[in-house]
């Protein structure tokens, strides 16, 4: 295995049932990402970005092709790729600390004693300076700080993979910004491999060390990959004067304005480009 | 700055409980813009005063008018007065018990001085169920039958919401079975249970099976139906937290099924409760169980010129008796809502 099959997805291509046949999403979707490597996955609403990431944490199953994490197939969800979902999905019954420590008692069980546990759970809450406010209510809290212990909650699930669908997507630009900041900070020190999902081109030029750019759908796959090689840590004051920074933001632009217009221009005619219904998969908890 | 953190709980410590009357209390008591809060004060203790005030009038007016063949329909002020003649009874009826015992046991104690072989016998007190006696046995059956109603209707929701095909197939079921009478119940209930409750030492009158097990018949349903739509509407996201945990069944249902669903699971048992309240002095009247169903039937069949005055009081009970269950069952359901903010009334 060479250092850059870490994560492999290999010929990844998903079809929905709809009332008028299969709805093919996805189709033959490759990329290997190396270990520690911060990837971002970029398009237009409705080309199945999230359905990659959805299949990368096995809560869909590619209808063909797979997914390979560190030598193993990946087949169900699991917590060694944790998610970070676009609305924090909190319990919100349970305080701060309780939900990070319903994910940690299950990851750990039997591995850790009580002390190493409620140590490990401070850690993960300083890691995203929510060590403030144990006790609280996902609803005393604001939206950023919930994103935060959302963070917080995957990454002490110690995964092999982070993956982050659209994580600041529902935030105001200020708080969006100090979480980059916060998730640059936590990937300088963790060296974690991540894969985020945004629609956000400085987002993406910012935190990753490649782009991925997605076609639209429907059958939508790797358009093109686009190498960040900027300096970290990175300060994205300064590097908005940056012209290899600019370059590389331009090239997205390029890529999503030029090479693919946006769905509602470009459809086909007769061809719905988002899938309107999700796949068979059971909703239900049992 | 203690202080105000005793205020603001002290508020809703009272708004929990419904009373929020008592927010400007505390907030005059407090030092609060004085002016404001005995405007608010007149506003949520005076209107409904106010109110009050007029359907006692109103009441007094129109029943001066109507004579029935047990005389004139009672105002407010024969109302009251029965209703201090109803604790009366209860209090002389006590006394008499409280002498019935006193005199048994100077017997026995006579006897044992006597001869300290004898056997003495302690008989139960078998005097008339007054009213106060009636409420009492009526708020025990209710919660018996809403108890067992409950240990059916949250499993059985709990099961219909997880899976959608259980659903599908109870609905029709479910949906056939609420709206029937307890009335209609009734005489099948009696009859299935003085087959099937055969002993020769019962722990349990049979009637009062009877009233418990038609309040559970009737009362069941909308905990079921409530339960299995607060299972059913789990976040997506939080499910699938679960499936990245790797969660099994168990600890799905117990994590996160039933303390999301568990607002939702109050809702329905308020108003089962109310339901169960409402059926069971029906059917202690047409089964002639013992409660305030029973009180009221018996003094209809009495017919003495103070009966349609004992009526009206426990007419009033049962309305104040429910609705304190109703506040109870309220206070519940905001206890554990996770969103504190949600109106609920």
């Amino acid at each position: 295995m060479s250092m850059n099959d870490y994560l492999q997805l290999s010929k990844v291509t998903i079809d929905f049932p709809t009332k008028n046949g299969p709805f093919r999403a996805l189709n033959q979707v490759d990329l290997k990402i190396t270990e520690g490597e911060f990837i971002s996955i970029i398009g237009h609403s409705g080309c199945g970005k999230s359905t990659v990431l959805n299949i990368v944490a096995g809560l869909h199953q590619a209808t063909e092709g797979g997914v390979i994490l560190d030598g193993k197939e990946v087949n169900e969800p699991g917590p060694d790729r944790a998610v970070v979902f676009q609305h924090h999905s909190l319990f919100p019954w349970l305080s701060v600390y309780e939900n990070v420590e319903l994910a940690v008692k299950q990851v750990f069980k039997g591995q850790k004693s009580k002390q190493q546990i409620r140590d490990w759970i401070l850690h993960n809450l300083e890691l995203v300076h929510m060590d403030h406010a144990l006790e609280k209510k996902p609803s005393e809290i604001s939206g950023g700080m919930k994103q935060r212990v959302g963070i917080a909650r995957a990454l002490a699930m110690q995964p092999k993979v982070l993956l982050m669908d659209e994580p600041f997507g529902a935030l105001d630009a200020l708080t969006r910004a100090h979480l980059q900041d916060s998730v640059m900070e936590i990937h300088a020190t963790l060296k974690n491999t991540v894969i985020m999902i945004t629609h956000d081109v400085d987002e993406a030029v910012l935190l990753s060390d490649r782009i991925v750019m997605m076609s639209n759908g429907p059958s939508a796959t790797v358009g093109d990959i686009l190498d960040v090689n900027l300096q970290r840590p990175r300060d994205r004051v300064v590097l908005a004067d940056n012209a290899d920074y600019n370059h590389c933001r331009a090239s997205v632009l390029k890529f999503l304005y030029e090479r693919q217009k946006s769905p509602q221009t470009s459809s086909v005619s007769g061809v719905d480009s988002t899938p309107t219904t999700k796949p068979v998969k059971s909703k239900k908890v049992a | 700055m203690k202080a105000v953190i005793m205020k603001d709980k002290l508020i809703n410590f009272f708004e929990m409980l419904g009373l929020t009357w008592a927010t400007p209390v505390v907030k005059i008591s407090t030092g609060e813009d004085p002016r404001e809060q005995l405007f608010e004060l007149g506003r949520l203790i005076g209107l409904p005063l106010l109110a009050i005030m007029f359907f006692l009038f109103a009441w007094a007016g129109i029943a001066k008018q109507i004579d029935t063949s047990l005389g004139q329909l009672p105002g407010p002020a024969q109302v009251w007065e029965q209703t201090i003649n109803l604790i009366d009874e209860h209090k002389q009826e006590r006394a008499k018990e409280a002498a019935f015992y006193q005199r048994q046991e100077a017997r026995n104690q006579k006897k044992l001085e006597e001869n300290p072989d004898a056997e003495v016998k302690i008989r139960p007190y078998t005097g008339k169920a007054t009213f106060i006696d009636q409420i009492w046995t009526s708020l025990i059956t209710v919660f018996t039958g809403f108890l067992i109603g409950t240990f059916i209707a949250i499993p059985l929701g709990i099961a219909c919401g997880l899976s959608d095909k259980l659903y599908t197939a109870l609905s029709p079921l479910i949906q056939i079975f609420k709206p029937v009478s307890p009335l209609a119940w009734l005489p099948l209930v009696t009859m299935v249970v003085s087959a099937v409750y055969v002993t020769s030492d019962p722990m349990f009158d049979k009637s009062f099976l009877n009233s418990a097990i038609t309040v559970t018949l009737c009362s069941l349903w909308p905990t079921v139906i409530n339960t299995a739509v607060g299972v059913s509407s789990i976040d997506k996201d939080l499910i699938n937290v679960g499936r990245v945990l790797r969660l099994n069944w168990y600890t799905k249902v117990i994590k996160i099924a039933i303390p999301s669903a568990l607002p939702m699971i109050f809702t329905g048992l308020r108003i089962s409760l109310g339901i169960g309240w409402m059926v069971l002095i029906a059917a202690e009247m047409l089964a002639q169980n013992p409660g305030l169903g029973k009180f009221v039937w018996d003094e209809f069949q009495n017919g003495s010129s103070n009966s349609l005055g004992r009526i009206m009081v426990a007419v009033l009970v049962i309305g104040i008796i429910g609705f304190i269950l109703d506040r109870l069952m309220l206070t519940l359901q905001k206890f554990f809502s996770h969103d504190k903010n949600a109106v609920l009334r």
